[in-house]
């Protein structure tokens, strides 16, 4: 089948099959930030953002997204830029691989509400999961960005 | 050290942060090609069973397989996965196939294809019968047991563990000091206790994965996402059976380890295609898989016998530890030492007798492996636990009973090899845990206006800094062009920061930027030999060797530069951006030293020392947990967790903070939602994410870290390790909290909200019904 | 793995009901546990288009298009001011936003789950669904219907004042709940559904005049509720678990109901 969606930006027409889903079809299209940490929608390693709401990848159809706007953090780099730099300084990337998942519900979260508490960081990023930070430094690193926003020093 | 030191004790970004943080291509399957095979294994659904008779033909027929491999095409040489310095002590039990299967989820068939979708088909057209075969399930059943997990005559121990496989045993073994039972019996008080621990998963985010292919000089190339690229090559050239000059493992980022990756657990079967069939192939563990397959903690059951004087003070310790290493023995012999080596040492202070000792048995499930703490945190739960049982028995604070009976700096600590405490600060660590935590005013059990019940619980721990007289750390630091100076090493950064940290260590020694240091590694080819990334030894060994290959290097500097100069080197100062004559008469610069050192030169401006320590210096920390519990659901929230640790000085203080803050979170998943149960035919239920319940952030409670650091004078820096201690504290934390809000000692893990609101709801039957 | 041998996006309700008839065709929810099984799909049926992913208020009522997913009901501020916050608060425990966000209302009331979250807050709240054949029957109803080979295209809401509270014991944080509980009071009658028994959930209705206590109607609904055990929890702990959520809910529905009545005089 073929299907025309906008993927970071830019049109790309493919063809796909009917059970092809949207996260094996971005790393066929060089979206390598996308990643699996499990087969059962439970980990949110996958997430991407389809027409600007975060999904997991795994669990949709390359299909379903025919038509629509796809965005991977490779598509939002500068976005990203201006608050992981806060997670680095905690050292709370750690291993990384739920580093991009984690980004795009964070980013997902901040357009949405740009200025949470930190209960509100957690409840919001809770279908992300990360084994190595034990999450305290991805919320310290986020509270770190929210603040130095309010300060102008951004 | 009197010089002030500019880059360690920093909290320097991890020098792959950015990278990985903004998503770029960097683990295996994204810097690998994905025009490769795709290897996956067919896997028994019997926990015993021959396999009588394996049809592929049909399987082979589907379009786009390549190769199916059964038992009858492998080599027959026995091998084990466990990543450890050879002679190994995990026995040789393991073929790449073999023609028993040992429980749900062993290998039967190796299928390689063009593409995903031919590869399960094919795996779907495979047609087994099996023989099967009683199963041995249960481990207290399976020492002496008729059902042998591995009659086979070809296996073999290399080292004296105690092993025999016509017993089901892969390792065997006491040792004591003193006369723990006329101790024990002289003492005010005993009581012996069991604790079952159970076979928890390292789950780190990313599955076993790996690529491999014949490289231009017919040598196999390994890609994988592995802990131990050394060993790796020597397993994989036992396991193929071929010269070890064959194989190049090289690891590139590491989607997490925890131990997982201590084990060859993906790597045999897509170098076994490669190499039998001269292509390209990948294999991606799936969740399932690394659940059913894998290599998890292993299951013990650790029985204390204490002995103690009505004052609080801990005459004997006596521990009795069964260990379940599963289907194999990898790493079986070696983590149940930890059990009783990581747990009554802690209590050297007045301890006069110990006993230790253990069996680890062959069974029917999944074959267990290293995971972080390896045999230590089983261990503590159970000696912190009864340590805490004997202080309520007596009235005491269970602080209090610690303080009195804690090892202490310089005491030499006859269950841990007679090592000294040589860097100890565990009395400050549990002091400042307490202050820093509010002991005095959590420690009491609060009732809240809504029923549910505040209570708090402590714990301590200790763990090694790699594995004494074993461990072999290598680097090579070498000047470049503008002086930037390449660090090659062969331990594997597998997301704690080891790059970072040891490049923090070659800038203090060279006294430059943290900037100036680029990390290579780990590859067999090219870095020098380490062991591997694991046992706590990266920061503590490998920085050694690190220190010792900047003072040789900077010796070799200084013999360019006198020749530059016209002088001895015996007369010249390095400055790090400069090398000067002691006089101040002269000097050159590190950028024209390096320039000459590629311009008719005949001295190697580089330097590679190895290091291996006689001893292997204990961390310490304290831990304390304040959960709140509601009585009617069981249900437990962590609120808080305070813990205060001693590694020594702490090389980067943010990646110890995150170190500790990740392993408090892991042992809180042990502890209260991560379950591990087989049904009757073996199959494991926790199978996926959806069964297997990792903490997500809302179950973290708020984790506050502290370091009271003491300094080791043989680590580098005065550093010891981190990596492995953090998840000793909060099982038995928590569980000394819950007893406090509920009355009952939880032996085994996970503590669940069902068996903790039916134990309260039948305590308030039987209090009716007085 | 999942396969799927055709993608069929149909123009009409009636080629999507007739593709649905056949065997081995699937009607498309959000696809999160679709996509577990070892399952091959002949047509896969999209109604993308054919369903509203909109609630619309018709004035009296809630009509909620199939294709909302969890997050448009979880974020609905109509929906969760008229409940009390009960949708928000049976909806934010699962799995996570990104997860909410693919999840459908149609597809969480077609399944009829037994671990639905869904299912135990509508049908306390009164809900009806709309079937594109059947009609509109109401949710109570078709809970109790086997399997049905029908499209749901709207579950429908009554907009008559409510006291609601949702409870539910989970063993871990966005884990399936082990038990939930729905405790909703509308015009003196006061309906408690129990679901994650792990069976499909039940309604009971209490009226509020009688003047049992929240005990009574804890004690009653254990009493009559049939449990089982399954991975997460025993028979016995759910029964037990029942007891104290229908106590804690109806305990919550009575003291809000009360609270409001006191607004009201003043």
């Amino acid at each position: 089948m073929e299907i025309t969606l906008t993927l970071n930006g830019k049109k790309r027409t493919a063809s796909v099959s009917p059970d092809t889903m949207l996260f094996d079809f971005l790393r066929n299209h060089g979206c390598y930030s996308v990643k699996c940490g499990c087969e059962t929608s439970a980990c949110g390693l996958c997430t991407v953002l389809l027409d600007g709401k975060p999904v997991l990848s795994c669990s949709v159809l390359a299909v379903r997204a025919d038509g629509h706007t796809v965005t991977t953090l490779e598509g939002l780099q500068e976005e990203a830029s201006e608050f992981v730099g806060f997670i680095a300084d905690q050292g709370a990337e750690q291993c990384g691989f739920c580093n991009p998942g984690f980004v795009m519900n964070t980013i997902a979260l901040l357009r949405e509400h740009p200025d949470p508490t930190d209960d509100e960081i957690r409840a919001y990023l809770a279908g992300n999961l990360c084994r190595c930070s034990g999450y305290e430094g991805q919320t310290r690193g986020i509270r770190a960005y929210l603040n130095a926003k309010k300060e102008g020093l951004l | 050290m009197n010089r002030e030191l500019k880059s360690v004790g920093k909290g320097v970004r991890k020098k792959d942060a950015m990278q990985l943080l903004l998503g770029k291509p960097a683990y295996v399957d994204d810097v690998t090609p994905s025009d490769c095979l795709v290897v996956k294994v067919l896997r028994s659904p019997h926990a015993h069973a021959l396999i009588r008779e394996i049809k592929t033909d049909v399987a082979e027929k589907v379009p786009g397989i390549a190769e199916i491999f059964t038992y009858k095409d492998v080599p027959q040489k026995r091998f084990t996965m466990a990543g450890q310095t050879y002679p190994e002590p995990s026995p040789y039990d393991r073929l790449i196939l073999d023609q028993r299967v040992r429980f749900v989820g062993d290998a039967v068939a190796i299928v390689a294809g063009e593409d995903e979708r031919a590869v399960d088909k094919a795996l779907r057209l495979i047609k087994v019968q099996y023989d099967v075969l009683p199963a041995v399930l249960d481990f207290h059943e399976a020492l002496d047991n008729e059902i042998l997990v591995h009659p086979e005559e070809n296996w073999k121990a290399l080292c004296d563990v105690g092993a025999d496989n016509k017993r089901n045993l892969c390792a065997q073994g006491m040792e004591s000091d003193g006369d723990v039972d006329a101790v024990i019996e002289d003492c005010d008080i005993t009581f012996t206790r069991t604790f079952h621990t159970k076979a928890c998963h390292q789950a780190m985010m990313e599955t076993f994965r790996t690529y491999t292919e014949i490289d231009p000089y017919g040598r196999l190339h390994v890609v994988s996402s592995t802990q131990i690229v050394f060993h790796a090559r020597r397993i994989l050239a036992h396991a193929l059976d071929i010269p070890k000059s064959k194989i190049h493992v090289e690891k590139p980022r590491i989607g997490g380890g925890f131990g997982a990756k201590q084990t060859l657990i993906a790597e045999i079967y897509p170098a076994f295609v490669t190499w039998t069939t001269g292509r390209p192939a990948k294999m991606i563990y799936s969740r399932k898989e690394c659940q059913t397959s894998g290599s998890p903690r292993h299951e013990m059951e650790v029985t204390v016998r204490i002995g103690a004087n009505r004052d609080g003070t801990i005459r004997a310790l006596d521990v009795h530890t069964l260990s379940n290493t599963g289907a194999f023995g990898e790493h079986g012999p070696t983590t149940v030492g930890l059990s009783g080596h990581k747990s009554i040492p802690l209590y050297t202070g007045e301890l006069e007798a110990f006993r230790f000792a253990y069996d680890v048995v062959y069974t029917n499930v999944e074959s267990a492996g290293a995971y972080r703490g390896y045999g230590a945190t089983q261990g503590i739960f159970a000696v912190e636990s009864v340590v805490n049982e004997l202080a309520d028995m007596l009235g005491m604070d269970p602080v209090d009973i610690r303080m009195k009976n804690m090892v202490r700096e310089g005491q030499i600590m006859p269950a841990y090899y007679n090592e000294p405490a040589s860097a100890c600060a565990l009395d400050k660590c549990m002091l400042r845990c307490a202050e820093r935590f509010g002991w005095a005013e959590k420690y009491p059990v609060r009732r809240m206006p809504d029923g549910k019940i505040r209570a708090a619980g402590v714990a301590m721990a200790m763990q090694g800094s790699g594995i004494s007289g074993v461990d072999v750390g290598s680097a090579a630091v070498k000047l470049n062009d503008d002086g930037f100076y390449v660090l090659r090493i062969g331990a594997a950064d597998m997301g704690t920061g080891c790059d970072t940290i040891l490049a923090q260590m070659t800038a203090e020694c060279m006294d430059c930027s943290v900037d100036d240091v680029t990390v290579f590694g780990a590859d067999s080819d090219a870095s020098p030999y380490d062991s591997g990334s694991y046992a706590s030894s990266t920061t503590y060994v490998t920085g050694r060797a690190v220190e010792k290959a900047c003072l040789e290097l900077k010796e070799k500097i200084c013999a360019v530069a006198a020749e530059m100069l016209g002088c001895a080197a015996s007369d010249l100062v390095f400055h790090g951006r400069e090398v000067e004559k002691a006089d101040g008469s002269a000097s050159v610069s590190l950028a024209d030293i390096a320039t000459k050192s590629m311009c008719g030169n005949n001295i190697a401006l580089e330097a590679t020392s190895s290091h291996s320590s006689p001893i292997s210096p204990p961390p310490f920390m304290a831990g304390m947990a304040e959960i709140e519990l509601d009585p009617e659901t069981g249900a437990v929230e962590v609120l808080n967790y305070t813990a205060v640790v001693d590694c020594g000085t702490a090389i980067n203080p943010n990646l110890a903070r995150i170190q500790t803050e990740g392993g408090l979170v892991q042992a809180i998943g042990m502890t209260l939602t991560e379950n591990i149960r087989y049904d009757d035919r073996g199959h494991l239920t926790e199978n996926s994410f959806l069964q297997y319940k990792l903490p997500t952030r809302l179950e973290t409670g708020r984790l506050n870290v502290e370091f009271a650091s003491s300094y080791e004078q043989s680590g580098p820096f005065g550093a010891k390790s981190i990596g492995e201690i953090v998840i000793n504290t909060p099982a038995p934390a928590l569980a000394h909290a819950i007893h406090r809000a509920t009355g009952h000692w939880y032996r085994e893990l996970p503590i669940l909200p069902e068996t903790i609101a039916l134990d309260l709801a039948r305590d308030a039957e039987n209090g009716a019904a007085e | 793995m999942l396969t799927i041998d055709k993608y069929l996006r149909p123009a009409t309700l009636e080629e999507a009901y007739e593709a649905a008839q056949k065997k081995n065709s699937v009607i498309l929810g959000g696809m999160l546990w679709l996509r577990l099984g070892n399952r091959r799909i002949g047509t896969a049926i999209d109604l993308t288009g054919l369903v509203p992913d909109g609630i619309e208020d018709t004035g009296d009522t809630y009509r909620i298009g199939a294709y909302a997913t969890l997050r448009t009901l979880e974020t609905h501020e109509g929906l969760n001011i008229l409940t009390d916050h009960a949708v928000r608060d049976s909806l934010c425990s699962i799995v996570g936003v990104q997860f909410r966000n693919l999840a459908t209302a149609g597809g969480s009331i077609f399944g009829r789950f037994g671990f639905s979250d869904v299912v135990t807050t509508f049908l306390a709240l009164g809900a009806s669904v709309e079937l594109y054949k059947t009609g509109t029957v109401t949710l109570e109803e078709f809970c109790t219907m086997g399997r049905v080979n029908d499209i749901l295209t709207h579950i429908v809401l009554p907009k008559s004042p409510v006291t609601a509270s949702y409870l539910a014991h989970r063993n871990a944080a966005t884990d399936f709940p082990v038990l939930n509980t729905c405790a909703a009071l509308c015009d003196g009658i006061l309906t408690v559904t129990v679901g994650s028994r792990p069976l499909r959930a039940v309604p009971y209705r209490f009226p509020t005049d009688s003047g049992i206590s929240a005990e009574n109607i804890a004690e009653t609904v254990a009493g009559q509720t049939v449990f089982a055990s399954n991975t997460r929890a025993s028979e016995d702990y759910r029964r037990h678990l029942c007891r104290v959520l229908v106590r804690r809910a109806v305990t919550d529905v009575l003291e809000k109901s009360a609270a409001k009545a006191a607004r009201e005089v003043k």
